[in-house]
């Protein structure tokens, strides 16, 4: 990796609002707005992997979903190798999806049912007209990759296991030579034992073909596992960001430690339980002030009217009063 | 401490398929003593589940039948109860906490009517008393307003809040037995870890709880024993300082290495090699085998009996 390339992030995203209208009334006017993604900023180097941490609700499927465009953001900007995505007119557009692919949550509602895994596979080689269809070599070279039977190409998706059926999908989305992944929960739907082959799979994937990931997840002991860096969102902010053993072993924001805490890890009896009071609030009416404030264990006067600010040790940076 | 309180005797469930018949549960024993906290803990399809709806007699039927074997509860098989006797034990003596709560709760009626249903009935009270004592219960699971609460329908209130209510249902009938599927699995960690505490501490002193999971690291947070399903059949028993300090089956020390613990660096996991057979094509012998590191001959030709270690620590494994 040369200099040039650590400098410049191949995905920068800037301010990025992501907000959902909420109509009322039969002349269905806007009511107000489910705030998904409300102002999220951060970026990725080449060949990094950024984990994206948090629980139901938080916004950080939709962000995914927005840096390939597959909704409509409110306001900011996804610069991608400088290029502003949210610019791009549709054929643009069609070059630049080759480099970012998307890895779902269940491999069995991403499959075509009535497609063969041959078809599957190299379904965005003959879309982008890279091959003819019908390509043999290319699917067993794929299949061989993501480390799946060369010979079962002709099979459909129900005929293999939910282990599988991820890595067929897999398959697919690195079949362009994609320079970003964005995975969304790819191991929740996965047994355990199952978990880690993917989770190695992809490690090993990273190195081979170069890629960027960003690995999207509620759990936070599965994202320690691939990212260098991780970013926790609670509805619809980043509340901390930094280097993944920063995070994990000297966490400074409340919910992140919070969420660390939750982990049930065999072996260690803890000090101290951390459990949070109450539930998270709806995104479409989020407490005034830090959005976490009726639920933090460490909550001051300040939290509940004031918004905080950014507040940078090193390369770590986190939204909360305490550290200001 | 040491009395039997739900003892399992080699119980084989089988189903019904297009396909064939399968087994579900093979030959499955184990038990759960007054005051103690069980984990079943295995993968998807290992028959965790069917165990539990067995010892409630919640098969479906025909499709399911128990083979054979013995479920004892308090001096009774219940596997011959008629279904009047079945009743009484119901939400009674043994009560249930399923995985999905808004599945569970009818999103007919509303919260208050739904829990005193079970009161009424099992208790023989008023449907005021009923009313006041689900009302506390609600306050109990830490409900805000539950004087409103009990007016509400489940749709009004979110996963954590109506797991909530199914706890309180499941414990104010003051229960011998919790059985416990996967009651947190559809819920996030940090409403995980406050149902968890919620359980600890509603628990009376003579409650038992049999809780069934795929996370092992939920069996390490709540359990005193687990017995570790694969495949239909138990691989390994035992308390769990023995089964997370010294595991003695091939597949129970896969499955603690495999679990993605908290990391400070990008290392590779240690994968179970291979995927969960389908009950349709078990291999011969021992049904880890495929996947197992040290299969080694015996283990295609018998299949493994439970020995025990000592101390109550038992695994389906030659290699002891």
């Amino acid at each position: 990796m040369d200099n040039q390339s650590i400098k410049q992030p191949i995905l920068e995203i800037r301010n990025l609002k992501t907000w959902f209208p909420i109509k009322r009334g039969i002349m269905a006017r806007t009511a107000g707005y489910v705030k998904a993604v409300d102002g999220i900023s951060m970026h990725l180097y080449k060949g990094e992997t950024l984990g994206l941490v948090g629980e139901s609700g938080c916004g950080k499927t939709t962000l995914g979903r927005t840096l390939l465009r597959l909704e409509k953001p409110q306001k900011g900007k996804i610069l991608f190798y400088g290029k502003n995505l949210l610019d791009l007119k549709r054929k643009k557009l069609q070059e630049m999806r080759k480099r970012i692919q998307m890895i779902f949550q269940d491999p069995l509602t991403s499959l075509n049912p009535r497609m063969n895994v041959l078809d599957i596979v190299t379904e965005g080689l003959v879309e982008y007209k890279i091959i003819e269809g019908n390509n043999e070599a290319h699917a067993k070279r794929l299949m061989k990759e993501v480390g799946l039977d060369e010979n079962s190409i002709y099979r459909y998706p129900h005929e293999f296991s939910g282990g599988q059926r991820q890595r067929i999908s897999i398959a697919r989305s690195i079949s362009l030579k994609p320079d970003l992944l964005v995975c969304d929960e790819p191991v929740s739907a996965l047994d355990v034992s199952v978990q880690a082959q993917i989770i190695n799979l992809l490690l090993d994937l990273r190195d081979s073909y170069n890629l960027s990931y960003i690995f999207i997840s509620h759990d936070i002991s599965i994202v320690s596992n691939i990212a260098n860096r991780i970013a926790v969102m609670y509805l619809g902010k980043i509340v901390e960001q930094g280097p993944a053993s920063d995070i994990i072993n000297n966490p400074m924001h409340p919910y992140t430690k919070a969420l660390i805490n939750a982990v049930p890890t065999p072996g260690i009896y803890k000090k101290k339980k951390i459990v949070l009071k109450g539930e998270t609030p709806s995104p479409s009416s989020p407490p005034p002030g830090c959005h976490f404030h009726t639920r933090c264990p460490e909550v001051m006067d300040i939290c509940k009217n004031i918004e905080p600010q950014e507040s940078k040790t090193g390369m770590r940076q986190v939204w909360c009063h305490l550290y200001r | 401490m040491s009395k039997k309180l739900l003892e399992i005797d080699k119980l084989t469930v089988s189903f019904e398929t297009d396909e064939g018949v399968f087994k579900a549960v093979d030959d499955v024993s184990f038990h759960v003593k007054n005051n103690e906290t069980v984990g079943l803990v295995g993968e998807s399809g290992c028959g965790k589940s069917v165990t539990a709806l067995s010892i409630l007699r919640l098969i479906p039927s025909p499709a399911g039948r128990i083979e054979k074997g013995r479920i004892i509860f308090g001096g009774k098989d219940l596997l011959k109860l008629d279904i009047r006797e079945m009743k009484e034990i119901r939400g009674n003596a043994i009560s249930m906490i399923f995985q999905e709560p808004a599945a569970a709760l009818s999103p007919l009626h509303k919260i208050g009517q739904q829990m005193i249903e079970g009161l009424m009935l099992h208790k023989n009270i008023s449907k005021k008393t009923a009313w006041n004592i689900a009302e506390s219960w609600l306050k109990k699971v830490s409900i805000p307003d539950a004087g409103e609460r009990m007016f509400s329908y489940p749709y009004q209130l979110s996963g954590g809040m109506q797991q909530r209510v199914i706890i309180a249902m499941a414990l104010m009938l003051t229960p011998d037995l919790v059985i416990a599927d996967e009651p947190t699995t559809a819920l996030d960690v940090t409403t995980q870890a406050q149902v968890f505490e919620l359980i600890k501490e509603l628990r009376q002193s003579h409650t038992s709880i049999l809780l069934i999971t795929h996370d092992i690291g939920v069996i390490w947070e709540m359990c005193d024993r687990a017995v570790v399903m694969y495949a239909s059949r138990i691989a390994e028993e035992g308390n769990i300082n023995d089964i997370f300090s010294k595991p003695a089956h091939p597949y129970t020390k896969g499955l603690l290495k495999s679990v993605p613990k908290l990391s400070t660096e990008t290392e590779r996991l240690m994968p179970i090699h291979g995927y969960v057979p389908s009950p349709f094509n078990y291999p011969s012998g021992c049904y880890f085998r495929d996947r197992c590191p040290q299969a080694f001959d015996r283990c295609k030709k018998e299949t493994p009996r439970l020995v025990d270690l000592g101390n109550g620590h038992k695994t389906a494994c030659f290699l002891v």
